[in-house]
């Protein structure tokens, strides 16, 4: 483990560049060129505003605010997208690196590593734009906020985690990515991110106990919504699957890595 | 620093016989394998000395590629060991992972990166990166729109910009133009006085004659010969021209009539070889040397009139020098048939550097137009190799004698 994280710091240089160079490599040959990270997020947070409070006049139950649903809307899909883009690129990172893991000797480890902090990157301009728009708007939580830090690294273990050993199986078995982008999308509308779990019947609400995206995105909805602490308990289970899916992922990669090289 | 151990080294692939099999046996670790193993190398045992210069040769698919691939540690060996001390540089396929979209500059600092140089490094490093590739403004410009030989330049100059204590390069080399190549074995060769050692992989006869103390012949994955390289040469140029006799006569078996030797064979060739001045067989011969080449005709039925003809071609199939007992005047007139005819023909072998065949034509006449007894094409193969002369351009050796006045 200590070899790992030694090589990772020997390779950090190859890290850093390889996060500027893929940012940068998204808006290559654009003229905006990085204004465009910016104007991405911020149509998707004027669409979500606009659409859902104003036109579909959609209001929270039991709460007065004409913005409280976009916010709703916001906390859930922006931290799910964090979710989805982690898994997503980590399922298919040594696939898609194929060409850098076959003619150079460098550490594997680096790959999820890159892929995390892509991911972080983009969601923090997003995140960042959406906070600025919960202090103008006067909806800002206070304090509490800083209590979606610890969910926000349960979140990105828990999915590194699943996409490390997602990634490593995808190697072998290609089925497996073509099985996940289905399953993510169900995976999406069994989690409480488009509509309050309210509206669930009691018996799928007691399922929602097996998702542990559930508990994470109602935490964020409990601070950025309702201004009120994350009920730390509900996150117990997500906490144990992440910790299991970190250790099940490098366990796989470390026992794989040399049989990978061969398979791509 | 730079020395390289390589111990019992072996890589077999895993085959499995449908997709499923894989993970059944992922599933059950207790029940017994489900695949087969495919052995590319095995048993492969070597020591480089820092500051060693090996040559690794072999034909296609011996294995050479895969044993690079493990030295450098970009796969892993199934058996054995390699023992490494130092910085590598390994330029092991054309254009080392570089990123299409990306300036050849930007490119620089990610190979460089990998390489374990810092940013301030390579930025320190860039105009004799740049200098020495000699690409001018693409490097501005994404790779994609790079010529392979461009991509060849730019990542040999990267992996070469800082000494390394180990150099390991493929035979990625041979696709740069003649010009670059030279460039490139002079740096070689300069870091080769520094110290680095290199493990080099080329099907270039010169490049290993030339460069390297020591070549290493792999052969079915295994090492088949070790020792000083024109040694190891000659048993590599034996290997090839059992190989290709040996193609010839399965093509003959199979349809009746090869391609490559034509002709009734009423008259054919049994024996072909080239000996050097001391009247040993040689397959790797020095520019300027006293050659003869020796040609045992068989008489199958009675010929009227015989006439022996050869061709020196270069490897492109150019003829050198060709010429018959006719144009020589000295035809045979009534052979009969089961008699056995030796020709010797001495020459000195001024011809330059490279690989070269010998065809052969038995006839009537001064073209085989009118009789042609048999033709056979590559009838022998040979390289020329410059040992002793200073270094010079071309094909043939034309030794000059030079005289500079100051009038």
């Amino acid at each position: 483990m200590s070899a790992m994280l030694r090589a990772l710091w020997g390779c950090r240089g190859f890290v850093l560049g390889s996060v500027r160079r893929e940012f940068q490599s998204k808006y290559r040959n654009t003229m905006l060129g990085a204004a465009w990270t910016v104007l991405n997020p911020l149509a998707m947070i004027v669409v979500y505003t606009v659409i859902f409070s104003q036109v579909m006049r959609n209001r929270l139950p039991g709460s007065e605010s004409g913005l409280s649903y976009s916010i709703y809307l916001c906390a859930g899909v922006l931290t799910w997208g964090l979710f989805a883009e982690i898994v997503g690129r980590a399922q298919s990172m040594f696939i898609e690196q194929a060409n850098l893991i076959k003619k150079i000797s460098f550490p594997r480890i680096a790959l999820p590593v890159i892929v995390v902090l892509n991911a972080g990157l983009n969601f923090a301009i997003i995140f960042g734009l959406f906070t600025g728009f919960l202090i103008v708007s006067g909806h800002f939580p206070g304090w509490v906020f800083l209590a979606i830090v610890p969910v926000l690294l349960l979140q990105v273990a828990f999915a590194i985690g699943l996409g490390l050993v997602l990634g490593v199986l995808n190697v072998f078995f290609r089925d497996i990515g073509q099985f996940f982008a289905i399953f993510i999308q169900f995976w999406f509308w069994f989690t409480p991110v488009v509509y309050p779990v309210a509206i669930l019947p009691d018996a799928i609400r007691a399922l929602l106990v097996w998702n542990p995206l559930a508990a994470m995105v109602m935490a964020y909805q409990s601070v950025l919504v309702y201004g009120r602490g994350p009920d730390w308990a509900s996150l117990a289970p997500a906490f144990i699957a992440a910790v299991l899916l970190c250790l099940l992922g490098l366990r796989l990669f470390r026992r794989r890595v040399g049989e990978m090289v061969d398979e791509l | 620093m730079g020395a390289i151990t390589v111990s019992g080294l072996g890589k077999a692939y895993k085959q499995y016989p449908t997709r499923w099999s894989r993970l059944a046996e992922w599933l059950s670790p207790s029940a017994a394998p489900r695949h087969r193993l495919h052995w590319i190398l095995r048993d492969i045992d070597f020591h480089v000395a820092a500051g060693e210069a090996v040559g690794l040769i072999g034909i296609n698919g011996a294995g050479k590629s895969t044993l690079l691939k493990l030295i450098s540690g970009t796969s892993q060996p199934s058996t054995g060991s390699v023992h490494m001390e130092g910085r590598v540089a390994a330029l092991l396929e054309l254009g080392m992972g570089f990123h299409p979209d990306f300036s050849g500059r930007q490119n620089v600092y990610m190979a460089g990166q990998l390489l374990g140089l810092r940013i301030d490094e390579i930025s320190e490093l860039m105009p004799s990166i740049e200098a020495f590739a000699e690409i001018g403004d693409y490097i501005d410009q994404p790779v994609r729109v790079y010529s392979s030989g461009m991509q060849m330049r730019l990542a040999f100059s990267v992996a070469t910009a800082r000494r390394p204590d180990i150099l390991i390069v493929d035979e990625a080399l041979s696709v740069g133009d003649t010009y670059f190549q030279h460039k490139s074995f002079e740096r070689i060769r300069q870091y080769r006085r520094a110290g680095t050692t290199l493990l080099l992989v080329s099907h270039d006869k010169q490049a290993i004659q030339s460069v390297c103390d020591r070549a290493i012949l792999l052969d079915g994955g295994r090492v088949a010969r070790q020792g000083p390289p024109e040694e190891v040469m000659d048993y590599y140029n034996a290997l090839i021209a059992d190989r290709e006799n040996a193609q010839l006569r399965t093509t003959a078996h199979a349809d009746g009539k090869v391609q490559t030797i034509s002709g009734t064979g009423e008259a054919t060739v049994s024996a072909i070889a080239l000996f050097d001045a001391d009247g040993a067989a040689v397959e790797v011969v020095d520019v300027g040397a006293d050659v003869t080449l020796q040609v045992t005709v068989t008489a199958h039925a009675a010929i009227p009139r015989m006439v022996l003809g050869y061709m020196i071609k270069d490897r492109l199939g150019q003829t050198m020098y060709g010429t018959n007992t006719d144009l020589q005047q000295m035809p045979l007139a009534d052979v009969a048939a089961g008699r056995q005819v030796v020709y010797r023909f001495r020459f000195p072998m001024n011809l330059g550097a490279g690989s070269y065949s010998v065809a052969t034509a038995i006839v009537s006449t001064d073209t085989h137009l009118v009789n042609n007894y048999e033709w056979r094409d590559l009838a022998l193969v040979f390289t020329v190799v410059n040992m002793r002369r200073p270094h010079f351009e071309g094909c043939a050796w034309i030794e000059p004698v030079i005289e500079i006045t100051h009038p």
